[in-house]
């Protein structure tokens, strides 16, 4: 304990209240205690928001830099969301917390690895760049990747890691694909000069990488002609549409559900197959809760024959983070050591408690995430998980991206 | 203590490798290149050991694609002094002419402890710390996963197949073959390696002429042709898996 | 310039080791086109008995009680003078702990050529040496008049390099052997008190591919399920997810079960050429172009974090 009378240095707070727009709202907190009462993994984390807020304000922030239990922030953006004071919380203090861990060493060595990956291989898996378009096989019409074609196009489709590279997700790429073609849009990707969007990597305390990769993102955008962008992957969206602009790299940009409820006139007669069951669907914490896109991916449900939407008790604003982001995603042992729970059993319980036997969802990292949720907690027969491209896909007849 | 590392850089495994039109030669125009996996290692180990017993550590990279990019690293872990040699291309089969640009850098460096990865995987002619201590008429251990030092000497541990550790006390200065650092190699921010990019300089050390040539040659570069590839069972993760018990029930085992 | 081969055996705790042999049976063939005799050089103390089975022309004994155990230093002043005197053909020695730390002096103060990672040497004089992480082949002329080699197994049969009758032992002097600069301290032996997996008939080895520590329970429940042990590749050891006892490879034991599952594993050289005298590996691995297949008796590109519940879980629906 300080018991010198110097003034605390006072150091780190100020480097919080500078570390984002409106971090200077730091000074409005009330301690309520909002933030870490509604924190998903708030009871291991030692010091969640507001006790980590109390830490910075007592010049006690070295303590909280020997504890890695920081490191259960998924940033799921609950707490801004309902802080009184609108203190940007997830993206100003717990993201710049975790730059100083990263600093002073203090970072989980499962983490290690997806950050020298992205920054060595352009994405966290660690694949080959080369191979990034490799999902798009075998896809008739063929996809477009801009840096053969080079032809000008209305849309660029930034596909994102987990859509290229992991077979799972791929499948949804590959629906999305079909959907695309059958629509008559006219889109390209970049493929291997593609890059992971960075943003999960930012909010793992990886700034600099963050800097990086959006700068080799821009570099590619800048070479080729296109109206908007169109994405998959929320975190890229978010990436997309709220820091690229303050790196100078500004497109218009969408979810691939905004974009596809536009079309759903055009959609709609398509749908002649019926798929006969109760279907919930999980926001996304970056496309609902960070975003607020709530209705597109509903309305695009809402339109298949024979499907009835179910809410979750947990939707829209209050819906339960998956455990992916910021980190998250790869950090699943580290998680499991200290919580004992994940959070994605417990969200697929909630979609079996709404009566569900399609958990739908619209994030690449959550297919995979409650697929295995779904087969831990062995209720395989009971609910599905799939991607609301694969559903639309379905029930129009598309396989494999082809009609 | 004075600690110099040395370290190389060699193609990615991830990425597929092709050999040229000649058959000779590795097709290089696509390879990326990384740090050796035990270089790095042994970088940790110096790191460590300065951390611990105090002095200076220098890392010693020959030029190429990613140089810069391992020193930088290095010094943002904590290195002291960064050397990149310059004139000189390691390949597969000259490994011996940069134990001997190596070995003039060390004699003058001077160093109580010269690390390096125990081998590389493109290796073709030796590895690089056998042939320096040899060059240097130092005493030379390889296959080492700890390091300690008390009273002037080293206390290495040496691992033999079994799991078996041999302990071996070697006199100063010496050369040491790294398999292991004593914990995986250090996470650095970018933010961190940039930072040091300005502040840490890069000396050139530019190689001598003459005995640049390799004492050894390669006529043919192939891939293994595989005397019998494995018979792959196609299908989803379940239908794999229900093979796989067919397999087993041949077998016996079920 | 000499036409003999020599071989410097290698032994630990009083057992030659296998390499030891591989080395006679690659050194036979060199030895006959060159018109030369295999000569094996054991340097021990009391350790002549070593020499018994090694099917070589002539054992070069040397004893002293500095060569009771490996040191770099010793082997080193005995093997310049000695090999130096030869002027053999050829030097073998092993690409192991024992072998590549005397290789790269030996080559500097005999100014000789090395070779190294070399799984074969051909009866018209080339080496054939496997790189990158086993993906490459590189093969040319053994540089004359001489060469230092080191060797990996996979070429040869151990058995190739057995003989039934005792050699020929001729006792050399070695020059005087203190001080050395490299002492043996002590031997520190593996965990014990753990299953030994070098007898286990059923190994379930995970590599890479299992990702964290986490995901070894799932191999852990495959074990209890269908029966076997869990073993491991060198970066699942050295994360320590598995203790150093399950460690699978060079630095690690050398397996010989009637099933070896490879899980999440690439099959590098040094994995590999432990696991060669299994008499089944199965492998499951994402990326198709992974060594492993190549020795591999049936193999899936699948993620065997999908493979591993499904299999323990269809297996405890078959028992019921």
């Amino acid at each position: 304990m300080n018991t010198t009378s110097t003034m605390p240095k006072h150091e780190y707070y100020d480097a919080m209240l500078h570390a984002v727009d409106r971090g200077e709202r730091l000074r409005l907190c009330l301690e309520c205690g909002n933030c870490s009462g509604i924190c998903p993994f708030g009871q291991v984390m030692v010091y969640p928001p507001s006790r980590l807020i109390a830490m910075l304000r007592a010049d006690r922030f070295e303590t909280v830099l020997k504890t890695d239990a920081l490191w259960m922030c998924v940033s799921c953006y609950a707490c801004t969301e309902f802080c009184p004071s609108q203190i940007p919380l997830t993206a100003g203090l717990m993201a710049r917390t975790k730059e100083e861990l990263l600093l002073s060493g203090n970072v989980p060595t499962e983490l290690q690895a997806a950050l020298s990956n992205s920054q060595r291989y352009g994405n966290p898996l660690g694949q080959s760049p080369r191979k990034r378009a490799d999902w798009a096989a075998g896809i008739t019409p063929e996809i477009q990747v801009l840096a053969k074609t080079r032809q000008a196009v209305q849309v660029l489709w930034f596909v994102g890691d987990y859509a290229s590279y992991h077979p799972r997700v791929q499948a949804a790429s590959r629906a999305l694909a079909g959907l695309l073609n059958l629509l008559g849009v006219s889109f390209g990707i970049l493929g291997p000069e593609e890059s992971s969007d960075g943003d999960s990597q930012r909010l793992a305390g990886e700034r600099g990488l963050f800097e990086t990769l959006a700068d080799k993102n821009g570099k590619a955008f800048s070479k080729y002609q296109f109206e908007t962008i169109m994405t998959a992957d929320p975190h890229a969206y978010n990436a997309l549409k709220n820091e690229y602009p303050r790196l100078g790299i500004t497109y218009p940009v969408q979810h691939y559900t905004e974009f596809l409820a536009e079309r759903l006139e055009q959609l709609t007669p398509l749908m002649t197959r019926e798929i006969q069951s109760k279907i919930t669907f999980h926001d996304a914490c970056y496309l609902g809760r960070a975003n607020h896109v709530f209705e597109p991916p509903r309305n695009l449900l809402r339109a298949i024959p024979g499907a009835e939407l179910v809410e979750m008790s947990h939707n829209r604003s209050n819906s339960l983070c998956c455990g992916g982001g910021g980190g998250g995603m790869w950090l699943d042992g580290f998680q499991w050591e200290k919580a004992h729970v994940r959070l994605s059993e417990l969200r697929v319980r909630e979609a079996l408690a709404a009566g569900a036997s399609i958990l739908a969802v619209g994030c690449p990292y959550e297919t995979p995430r409650f697929e295995d949720a779904v087969k831990t907690a062995q209720r395989e027969s009971e609910l599905k998980v799939r991607d609301i491209a694969e559903l639309l896909a379905e029930s129009i007849g598309i396989r494999e991206g082809v009609l | 203590m004075n600690i110099a590392v040395l370290a190389k850089l060699v193609p990615d495994l991830v990425e597929e490798l092709t050999i040229d039109s000649a058959g000779a030669k590795l097709d290089l125009a696509f390879a990326r290149y990384i740090i050796n996996e035990l270089d790095d290692h042994a970088i940790e180990q110096g790191i460590l050991l300065k951390e611990r017993f105090g002095g200076q550590v220098t890392v010693v990279v020959p030029e190429g694609d990613g140089a810069d990019d391992v020193l930088f690293t290095a010094a943002a872990k904590g290195a002291d002094r960064l050397l990149k040699l310059t004139g000189f291309s390691p390949d597969i089969g000259n490994t011996r002419a940069l134990a001997q640009h190596c070995s003039e850098i060390i004699r003058e460096l001077k160093p109580d402890l010269v690390l390096t990865g125990v081998q590389a995987h493109n290796d073709l002619d030796g590895s690089l710390g056998s042939l320096v201590a040899g060059l240097l008429e130092l005493p030379y251990v390889g296959y080492v996963s700890g390091v300690a030092i008390q009273n002037g000497a080293a206390s290495v541990r040496k691992e033999y197949p079994g799991g078996l550790i041999a302990e071996f006390d070697v006199t100063l200065p010496a050369v040491l073959g790294i398999q292991a650092a004593e914990q995986p190699p250090r996470y650095v921010a970018v933010s961190k390696v940039r930072q040091t990019m300005k502040t840490a300089t890069i000396e050139s050390m530019p190689a001598s002429a003459g005995a640049s040539a390799p004492l050894l040659t390669i006529s043919r570069m192939y891939k293994p042709e595989a005397a019998q590839h494995a018979t792959m069972l196609a299908g989803s993760p379940e239908e794999v898996a229900a093979q796989l018990i067919g397999i087993f029930k041949e077998l016996g085992v079920l | 310039m000499g036409n003999d081969v020599c071989v410097v055996i290698e032994h630990l705790r009083g057992q030659v080791s296998d390499i030891s042999y591989v080395m006679l049976a690659a050194a036979r063939g060199l030895a006959e086109s060159s018109g030369g005799k295999v000569l094996a050089i054991l340097l021990g103390h009391g350790a002549q008995d070593l020499a018994q089975d090694l099917l070589a022309d002539e054992v070069l004994y040397a004893d002293h009680p500095e060569l009771t155990d490996f040191t770099p230093d010793a082997y080193e002043a005995v093997l310049v003078q000695l090999l130096g005197e030869k002027q053999p053909r050829a030097i073998l020695l092993g690409h192991t702990s024992i072998g590549t730390d005397v290789a790269g002096t030996l080559s500097v103060r005999l100014k000789l050529p090395l070779v190294s990672s070399c799984r074969q040497i051909t009866s018209d004089g080339k080496y054939v040496s496997q790189i990158c992480g086993g993906k490459i082949m590189a093969e040319g002329e053994l540089p004359v008049p001489a060469s230092v080699v080191t060797m990996t197994p996979g070429g040869y049969k151990p058995e190739q390099g057995r003989g039934s009758a005792r050699p020929e032992v001729t006792a050399i002097q070695p020059p005087p052997l203190t001080p050395m600069r490299t002492k043996l301290a002590k031997y520190i032996e593996p965990a014990g008190g753990d299953v030994d997996i070098s007898k286990e008939s059923l190994l379930i080895a995970v590599g890479r591919g299992i990702q964290n520590q986490d995901n070894i329970s799932l191999a852990e429940e495959l074990a209890k399920t269908l029966g076997g042990v869990v073993c491991g590749s060198r970066p699942v050891v050295d994360q320590a997810w598995l203790a150093s006892s399950r460690l699978v490879g060079k630095s690690g034991k050398h397996v010989k079960p009637k099933i070896y599952l490879a899980l999440g594993i690439s099959g590098a050289p040094e994995h590999t050429e432990a696991i060669s005298d299994s008499d089944v590996i199965i492998a499951v691995n994402t990326d198709p172009s992974a060594p492993i297949f190549d020795i591999a008796r049936y193999g899936a590109e699948a993620d065997i974090l999908d493979v591993l519940p499904s299999l323990t879980e269809q297996i405890k629906q078959l028992r019921g």
